[in-house]
């Protein structure tokens, strides 16, 4: 076989749906700990148990969002495969948690302001961030060759997390009256052990989430590798 | 001398475009009679109250012309995929920005070109006013063009040679652009009423830093983009 770039290889069995069951594990177990450590809030009564897993949601997609601009960036640097492949994955999950945050974000909203969407900065750059990951993962489906893909997709991925800035920016001039970021600062100590609590766990299913997806993209470039190979008749 | 040649290189291809254009001509007017249907629909749809319309005049020159872009912008890389154009391009000395800032160039003509039409178009529609301030109304309309052109052309780059080119390259494009929309219309809008609040100079500000932020990271970025 000629030395090629290197290529990717199939995942090897580990012990992951063990990983996978811990983190569910934990995060169900979080979300029962702050559910009943925390007393109902003085203003918005039991509404506040959704800072459990909207707030964890957001941090999460960030955390995504920032593996996508450092493994992008590592991709065009150095070229391996399995840099674009990772982010990927994380661009997969980080969508996710984005929509997810939108939508929980929206559950709340219609009981505290009783309307399901308001133009707020927070909302509304976290709804573009969501459409500009969406053009990412549409780009990746539209683009077969894996070079190509992997480079294009790298650009998009870098633009799009240095436009994020610049958006909350533009969008926070834009909605002058905007409220106040959801009283964060005045939150009473236990709240904030139940949010950390539950970003640790969501940090662990982020995890799982995130190798199982480059574990199944590797098998599918593993399987493509070894078809191109026996194709041309390199394959003992 | 180096650097004189990369000039030469810009110039020569800004010109094989706009020739292209300037011969065919089929291209910008469809462009741009497309900018003014779609300035004609938002009358529909915002009047035809007067008052209405003069206040949604920034919003919906923007927006047509960001429809009527996009266009121009799969157009000028579809040229270079007949015959495997760009390929031969991609063969010649100099290095891979040159094509880039080149294209850059034409599509500025082309867009500013259309912007000119559908801005007089809109202004007679849309009952819209000419301020004292228009100089400055000028200035933010040729820095959201650049902004624009600039990303229009690079994500074209790949979404032209994509399987979806038609609805690939909005959806990359409209999200990045929305700094680049709501500094535009704000300061359009506020320049268009007189500027009383004074906030027109932050917003051109903004265009300005996006404009520049854009032009070096695509600048960069391009090499990647049409070498695969």
């Amino acid at each position: 076989m000629t030395t090629a770039a290197p290529t990717v290889e199939a995942p090897r069995p580990a012990r992951w749906p063990v990983f996978g069951a811990v983190s569910l594990a934990a995060l169900v177990a979080t979300q029962v700990f702050s559910f009943l450590t925390s007393p109902p809030d003085q203003n918005m009564g039991q509404l506040e148990k959704i800072l459990y897993v909207h707030v964890p949601a957001a941090w999460v997609m960030f955390v995504c969002f920032a593996i996508v601009l450092v493994y992008s960036l590592r991709f065009l640097w150095k070229g391996r495969e399995d840099d674009d492949l990772l982010a990927a994955a994380a661009a997969e999950v980080g969508a996710i948690f984005n929509g997810l945050t939108l939508v929980l974000g929206m559950i709340w909203g219609k009981p505290a302001w009783g309307v399901w969407w308001v133009w707020d900065a927070r909302l509304t750059s976290t709804l573009v961030l969501f459409l500009v990951f969406v053009g990412y993962l549409a780009l990746r489906a539209f683009v077969e060759d894996p070079q190509r893909r992997g480079q294009w997709s790298a650009a998009v991925g870098i633009l799009g997390a240095l436009n994020v800035p610049i958006v909350w920016m533009s969008v926070t001039w834009w909605r002058t009256l905007h409220q106040m970021p959801s009283s964060m600062r005045s939150m009473a100590k236990i709240y904030w052990v139940g949010m950390f609590a539950n970003f640790g766990a969501f940090l662990l299913v982020m995890a799982y989430f995130i190798r199982r997806r480059y574990d199944a993209a590797c098998t599918v470039r593993a399987a493509e590798h070894a078809s191109q190979a026996a194709a041309l008749g390199g394959l003992d | 001398m180096a650097f004189r040649d990369d000039v030469r290189r810009i110039r020569a291809i800004a010109w094989k475009d706009l020739t292209t254009e300037r011969r065919s001509k089929a291209g910008f007017n469809s462009v741009a009679a497309l900018g003014v249907t779609i300035l004609v629909l938002f009358g529909f749809a915002l009047g035809p109250d007067a008052q209405a319309l003069r206040d949604a005049a920034a919003g919906a020159l923007w927006l047509s012309a960001l429809f009527a872009g996009v266009l121009a912008f799969n157009r000028s890389y579809q040229v270079e995929l007949e015959s495997g154009a760009l390929d031969q391009l991609l063969q010649y000395p100099g290095p891979r920005w040159v094509i880039y800032v080149g294209k850059l160039i034409a599509n500025s003509l082309f867009v500013g070109l259309m912007l000119i039409i559908v801005i007089a178009v809109g202004i007679a529609l849309f009952q819209v006013s000419i301020p004292a301030a228009w100089p400055s109304l000028l200035g933010v309309f040729a820095l959201g063009a650049v902004g624009l052109v600039v990303l229009g052309t690079f994500y074209a780059a790949m979404a032209s040679r994509s399987r979806a080119r038609e609805v690939l390259l909005p959806l990359l494009l409209f999200p990045m652009l929305v700094p680049v929309l709501l500094a535009a219309i704000s300061a359009s809008k506020a320049l268009l009423v007189g500027d009383m609040m004074h906030e027109a100079g932050a917003w051109i500000k903004l265009l300005g830093a996006y404009d520049l932020i854009f032009f070096v990271a695509t600048l960069w970025a391009f090499e990647y983009v049409i070498e695969v």
